[in-house]
């Protein structure tokens, strides 16, 4: 139903001038010293000839890991595939080299293409529940792969292969597990599998596109620290993908920074986490809720310009707070600050980072009645998801509610917001008890709690505009109508930072970070006294993130209690006042949030900061 | 500005002046032909001359004027079905979509039996026991067509349902009556549209064929699919009363199924 080749016309074009930009600038008779990667003036584009990241030059030596950091819409994944010779539909490689060991690589077409692409170079994709075949089982799609690149390879060579690599990624290799289903493997099994498919053909470098943000910190951590060990022992490359510069900080050797398809800041990953130069690097890392300490996260004003539409000039500096009118001329190229430090911008910071101001001193809060209270908390669904759990929210408190996946903290807000279907248990509000469906409840008491979505995407009906959408409620709680209806709806936006003109719009107008702030709109107009945040970051980019963690706490600060489930302690440490560790339907560990952060009393609680990423440890 | 986003589309755009040039032919055709179609104004399969431009059928009635009187039972009786089909259909769907327990299977299990029938050989065995009344035919092809769209508003308003602005409406605590109506619906609607268009290029199709099997309109009234059955003795000899009829049919059907399919293509695209 949607391969219309039409549609497609630049799905066979060769780059025309790869040919002319390939110069072998390395001799043949080097062998040891070549670097693994060398990329040089890569420049992919549109049909439109929009570039959508240009000027890209890099190398990368043997076993050396590479972090490529940018928000969404920066270019990392295009350059990342652009890695294997592969550009999404509708866009190109325009020009440039890339050698990959002794192979130009986009001088390749057809089947040395289809060779080098996992025998030269392996891929490692973001989620691994949707990049595994689901009717393979493991042992089989390891073998089938070695049969694919090496069929010369006799069996018992082949098998001995894969049980070493099965070892290598930390996999069992008896029969039983290479008998299994993607399914029956956790998230963690799954990419250690991904993993193992890359790392069986022995490659010579490695790309990976974010494959850590579908798993669990711990399991995060155990998967990094494999792919350090792997990349080292074997001598492979790495450019790993990430939009978090806290997750790559133990991992990678060098940091390169995208931003609208340009390099920004390419330095080692401890001089850019020590003294990162560009502001928009400075920008991220102020934005990025770090769990070590608290520190007043600052969002980076305005979005990154989509291809084809870069300003003249440096294109960070609409948004730049060391912009001068030298910024706007000329793009400036990358300069060499020292060795392996090189900065795209006129006016670097070059000074290491100031100590940030001390964390605010939160106010404790004298013990009253709390104004949400659960007790006896039993939800099944196919199986018991919640044991007998009791929680409290004070009234004007920010309560963050920790766990790993399936640890049942969703559904713990679910149950609260009146979702709540197979639950049992005691609920008391405001003094009252209430009923788990938010269909029973009295009206008077219903708009009082409102929960915020996690994907901002699917929280929106896209047949309606935002005005349509915030309408509703309005009609529906207050039976509000006409000129008082917009007034509400206009001081709405404005109380979450959209221009009121965003009432007209299709949710598809919209960013993702718009689109959340519409939706907590949503949620304000019914003039809540709690507002349940789902993981309502999760799907942002760390700038957004920031900018929406501000406007929750500025409501905190307005009198709004807030119940933020989250997996991110990061984030916990960043917005919360008290904080409950979920673990498998209970509740391990619950305090004030240095408490808890600082002091962990729980071996669980202690294993997950543990693993946690943090920015501002001593490297 | 959907609707405008949609016109922007060359393929919906030639499907709809497809579509609405028949539509015009049928609708309009009565008044501009130049004799009453049952008239017996000329010779026994005539060719065509200055007068009759495409000749003359086996009764030596005008074939201009049977062409342009004969479009009218077609268009609206696949209109008909097909409209009632995605009525019926789409309400039984999201009610099962909806209820997702016993209902649920009920309706699906039925859909399923139902479409296990032939589709032609169903109506051909109802209006062969109960008579060959219009609203007769155009019910039974509705029925035939009714289980198709139960199976297509049932996935679409499931997939629907599961999305987080469905549970936030229901948060809220709005009734099921408004969710299905503001929230779900609005949002099947673009498959639903698309099946339309192809149900009634295979309405055309259908009751062309019932036509032409002789338990559609009764002679001696104008229908295209009939005048191809009475006149296809005389295809050597005057090929334009089998040719005119079947070449209509055949655009009408070609012009829905494009813009049914410039639709589908539409809204892949906006998804992508």
């Amino acid at each position: 139903m949607n391969s219309y080749a039409p549609l497609a016309p630049s799905r066979v074009k060769p780059a025309p001038t790869v040919e002319l930009h390939a110069p072998n600038p390395v001799g043949a008779g080097l062998t040891r010293e070549r670097p693994a990667l060398q990329v040089q003036n890569l420049r992919v584009e549109l049909n439109t000839s929009a570039d959508i990241i240009d000027h890209i030059n890099f190398t990368l030596a043997s076993g050396e890991i590479l972090g490529l950091v940018g928000e969404s819409g920066s270019g990392k994944t295009t350059l990342a595939t652009a890695l294997l010779a592969h550009a999404r539909r509708g866009a190109r490689i325009a020009a440039g080299h890339i050698q990959v060991a002794d192979v130009s690589l986009l001088e390749l077409h057809g089947e040395p293409l289809r060779q080098a692409r996992g025998g030269l170079i392996g891929y490692v994709a973001q989620d691994p529940a949707q990049a595994l075949n689901p009717a393979l089982r493991i042992g089989p799609l390891l073998l089938e792969t070695l049969h694919a690149h090496e069929p010369q390879l006799p069996k018992a060579a082949q098998q001995q292969r894969l049980q070493q690599t099965l070892v290598d990624v930390g996999l069992p290799g008896d029969a039983q597990f290479l008998q299994r289903f993607p399914h029956q493997l956790s998230g963690g099994q799954q990419q250690r599998v991904m993993l193992a498919l890359a790392f069986v053909l022995r490659p010579r470098l490695i790309v990976l596109d974010e494959p850590t943000t579908a798993l669990d910190v711990s399991t995060q951590a155990h998967i990094l620290q494999t792919l350090r060990r792997l990349c080292k022992e074997q001598g492979v490359a790495a450019v790993y993908v990430s939009h978090d510069l806290a997750v790559i900080k133990d991992l990678v050797d060098r940091v390169l920074v995208l931003y609208a398809g340009r390099i920004v800041e390419m330095a080692s990953r401890e001089r850019l986490f020590a003294r990162p130069s560009h502001p928009y690097t400075l920008g991220l890392l102020a934005a990025i809720p770090d769990v070590a300490r608290q520190h007043p996260l600052q969002a980076i004003p305005g979005h990154a310009p989509a291809p084809g539409q870069r300003p003249n000039g440096c294109a960070f500096a609409p948004r730049c707070p060391r912009r001068t009118a030298a910024c706007e001329q000329g793009e400036p190229g990358l300069q060499t600050l020292e060795a392996r430090q090189q900065v795209a911008c006129l006016h670097p910071q070059l000074e290491a980072l100031a100590p940030t101001a001390a964390p605010q001193v939160r106010a404790t809060r004298a013990d009253q009645a709390p104004l949400m209270a659960i007790s006896n908390l039993n939800l099944t669904y196919d199986r018991p998801v919640l044991f007998d759990l009791a929680l409290d929210v004070q009234a004007g408190e920010c309560l963050a509610v920790v766990g790993e996946s399936g640890s049942g903290k969703t559904s713990l807000a679910r149950t609260l917001a009146g979702l709540g279907d197979n639950a049992t248990g005691e609920l008391r509000f405001d003094g009252q008890a209430l009923s788990l469906l938010a269909r029973q409840r009295p009206s008077a008491t219903r708009h009082r709690i409102q929960y915020i979505f996690q994907n901002p995407y699917r929280a929106l009906n896209p047949r309606q505009t935002v005005g349509q959408c915030l309408q509703a409620p309005l009609e529906h709680f207050f039976k509000l109508k006409g000129q008082a209806c917009r007034a509400r709806i206009e001081a709405a936006l404005q109380r979450v930072a959209l221009p009121v003109t965003v009432a007209d719009k299709y949710p598809h107008q919209l960013s993702g970070g718009e689109r959340q702030r519409v939706a907590i709109a949503r949620a304000l107009v019914c003039e809540p006294s709690v507002l349940i945040c789902d993981e309502v970051t999760s799907a942002l980019d760390v700038s957004v993130q920031a900018a929406i963690l501000a406007l929750l706490k500025q409501l905190q600060g307005e009198g709004m209690t807030l119940v933020f489930v989250t997996h991110d302690l990061g984030v916990v440490r960043a917005i919360a006042d008290r904080v409950v560790v979920i673990k498998q339907g209970r509740i391990v560990e619950q305090g004030p949030v240095d408490q808890v952060l600082d002091r962990p009393v729980d071996r669980y609680t202690q294993s997950l900061l543990a693993h946690t990423p943090r920015l501002a440890a001593a490297l | 500005m959907f609707y405008a986003r949609w016109w922007r589309e060359p393929q919906i755009r030639r499907g709809a002046l497809v579509t609405l040039a028949i539509v015009l032919l049928a609708l309009f055709g009565p008044w501009l032909a130049p004799h009453a179609p049952t008239d017996m104004v000329g010779g026994v399969y005539g060719t065509p001359a200055s007068d009759a431009p495409l000749g003359h059928d086996f009764l030596g009635h005008d074939v201009l004027s049977r062409l342009l009187n004969g479009g009218l039972s077609i268009l609206w009786m696949s209109l008909a079905a097909a409209a009632i089909a995605l009525i019926v259909g789409t309400v039984l769907g999201l009610l099962a979509g909806l209820s997702r327990q016993r209902l649920d299977q009920a309706i699906t299990w039925l859909a399923d039996v139902w479409l296990a029938f032939p589709d032609l050989i169903l109506v051909l065995l109802i209006v062969s026991m109960l008579g060959r009344a219009p609203w007769l035919i155009v019910l039974t092809v509705a029925i035939a067509f009714t289980p198709g769209v139960i199976r297509l508003a049932r996935g679409s308003a499931v997939a629907v349902a599961s999305q987080e602005f469905v549970e936030a409406a229901q948060m809220m605590g709005f009734s099921r009556t408004r969710i299905l109506l503001r929230e779900i619906l609005p949002n099947v609607l673009t498959p639903l549209l698309v099946h339309f268009g192809n149900m009634l290029t295979w309405g055309i199709g259908m009751l062309s064929g019932l036509s032409y099997l002789g338990y559609g309109v009764a002679p001696p009234a104008a229908d295209w699919g009939l005048m191809i059955n009475e006149n296809q003795a005389g295809l050597l000899v005057q090929p334009w009363a089998v040719l005119a009829p079947a070449l209509l049919i055949g655009v009408f059907a070609y012009g829905t199924n494009i813009f049914a399919e410039g639709i589908a293509r539409h809204s892949a695209g906006e998804r992508r």
